[in-house]
């Protein structure tokens, strides 16, 4: 009962504001309303009993995607009177492309149908006495390791392409060598000074001392105030 | 009363009960670690340090926070009202739900998941929040320049944090806390694993914003950094959530390197001393190492610390972890 109540609850809240992130007038405010939602698909993970999903879900996508997002999204200059003629010129583009969309997922859906392994997975997703961790990882580190580690690879090549394509030269950048800066001794010489000495008393420029002053007059108090 | 602790209501006032007996405790060891570091800072440049409220200065805390309570909230002109306040809450909130996992003794924690150390990554890595938040809000140049350096920073030293909890998972077999204290029954993971402790440590300084890599707030730059803008209470709570984090960090040590609630050795004057105050005694000799740091090292230039994160911390804990795997396979230690 109460899992039910929950599940509606947070389906309801992801929802809402997966509609904000669309509507939301500041850019900077969709992508906070986008981090709601990351949160509340992480509850309904909970929910199904797939923790390990729930947090990985925090980690990447809040921690560090939405972060991402964040980070640009607060740099850019938007004009929105600019944003608002570009919708009324976009928007039946918009309309077409969605609209053929929906069709093919409403084709997809109608004619869905479960293979007969599938079916037989979906009644018990996780293998009995050990914890959904276990259970993920089995599949994607035991049954399909190669599929991972190619994926894995295409990743790194995207990485690589993409430092290779904004990598460039510049001449004349001074760079600064830490271990050769660190390895030189001729420069740098340890000293174990006395406690209020110093090192050299003569390196320390000091004000000379204030010239004799006469001997104040003796100051003679006559009562009343000071 | 066991029937009544069964019931939905009970079990809700059994989970504030055991908040409060953690939560209030934090907040004590905030308020004094705060008086800790400014007296051990005076110790160590040879000063007195707050001596004036109360015996030993003791009562200093208390009256700053007054002070805070009794100021005049400002909220610049431009600045988006509700982030601007949500930001140091959500700092703050974040700061405390991250103790619901930490086990202080065997079978203490508040919730015993299977998860918790993914959990924790996660609460840590949502602090960046907070102060990209309020960097934005104040709608000034200089909060929002420390904001991203904030958030680039705690980015780059969550990655090798993470190699680091991969490496003491590969020697443990489990993600929940408690099974990660356990097994440092025989030995401590700082003695096999000392490379990644140190790591650790310089990510979690790096993590909390303190020195010397405590750019987001430099004065001589930034006048203040993120938070220049915030006064009052909201300052108060970036101020708690940061050595609240500071507190957390040194835990999170402390379960993974430490031996959490551990005695150093199980023979007798040791083991006399009960779980809760060797877990307490392990954080409080990680915060005088924060502080301690603070004292001793100047501030990091930006390039430096980047340098530091990315092709220093990164290539070695990849290389350990690896290095690890290896060991433990080839020797037949990997946990069942």
């Amino acid at each position: 009962m109460i899992a039910g109540l929950a599940f509606y609850f947070f389906a309801f809240i992801l929802i809402a504001s997966a509609v904000t992130v669309v509507t939301a007038r500041n850019p900077v405010h969709s992508v906070i309303w986008l981090i709601a939602a990351f949160f509340n698909a992480a509850a309904l993970f909970l929910i199904a009993g797939a923790e390990f999903l729930a947090m990985i879900l925090v980690i990447v996508y809040v921690g560090a995607v939405a972060v991402l997002f964040l980070f640009v999204v607060m740099m850019l200059d938007v004009d929105f009177a600019q944003l608002r003629e570009g919708v009324q010129r976009y928007a039946p583009i918009g309309a077409v492309v969605g609209g053929i969309l929906f069709l093919e997922l409403l084709l997809v859906l109608s004619v869905w149908r479960f293979a007969p392994d599938a079916a037989a997975l979906r009644m018990a997703p996780m293998p009995e006495g050990i914890t959904n961790t276990e259970a993920i990882g089995r599949i994607l580190y035991t049954d399909h390791i190669y599929l991972f580690q190619i994926s894995g690879l295409i990743l790194l090549v995207a990485m690589i392409g993409a430092i290779v394509l904004t990598l460039r030269e510049r001449p004349g950048t001074k760079r600064q060598d830490v271990a050769t800066q660190i390895a030189r001794t001729s420069t740098v010489a340890m000293a174990r000074p006395e406690l209020g000495e110093g090192i050299r008393r003569e390196d320390i420029l000091r004000p000379l001392p204030p010239p004799a002053k006469e001997a104040p007059k003796p100051v003679t108090h006559e009562g009343g105030h000071h | 009363m066991t029937e009544f602790l069964n019931t939905p209501l009970g079990v809700l006032a059994l989970t504030v009960a055991q908040a409060l007996a953690l939560l209030v405790p934090v907040l004590i060891g905030v308020a004094y670690l705060t008086w800790a570091e400014r007296k051990v800072l005076a110790a160590m440049q040879m000063r007195r340090g707050p001596n004036v409220v109360g015996p030993f200065g003791l009562l200093q805390p208390f009256a700053d926070a007054i002070k805070m309570l009794m100021k005049e909230t400002i909220i610049p002109s431009g600045a988006s009202r509700v982030l601007f306040l949500a930001a140091p809450i959500l700092t703050f909130v974040l700061a405390m739900i991250a103790w619901a996992v930490i086990p202080v003794a065997d079978g203490w924690a508040i919730a015993d998941i299977n998860v918790g150390i993914l959990y924790l990554f996660a609460i840590s890595s949502l602090g960046v929040y907070g102060v990209i938040i309020a960097g934005w809000a104040s709608n000034s140049k200089y909060a929002f320049l420390g904001a991203l350096r904030s958030a680039a920073q705690m980015v780059s030293y969550e990655v090798s944090i993470g190699f680091v909890i991969v490496t003491v998972l590969l020697c443990v077999g489990s993600l929940n806390l408690t099974e990660i204290v356990r097994a440092q029954t025989t030995v401590w993971f700082v003695i096999p694993l000392f490379p990644m402790f140190v790591i650790f440590f310089i990510s979690a300084l790096a993590e909390t914003n303190r020195a010397p890599f405590d750019l987001p707030e430099g004065e001589s730059e930034l006048v203040a950094g993120f938070f220049v803008e915030y006064s009052s209470m909201s300052f108060a709570l970036f101020f708690l959530g940061e050595y609240a984090n500071m507190i957390l960090m040194s835990a999170l040590a402390t379960i993974l390197f430490l031996g959490g609630w551990l005695p150093p050795l199980d023979i007798a004057p040791f083991n006399w001393v009960p779980s809760p105050i060797w877990f307490a005694l392990k954080v409080a000799a990680c915060l005088f190492v924060f502080i301690w740091a603070r004292a001793t090292f100047p501030r990091y230039r930006y390039d430096q610390l980047m340098r530091l994160g990315w092709k220093v911390f990164l290539p070695f804990s990849l290389l350990w972890l690896v290095l690890t795997a290896a060991v433990l396979k080839l020797t037949g230690w990997l946990p069942a």
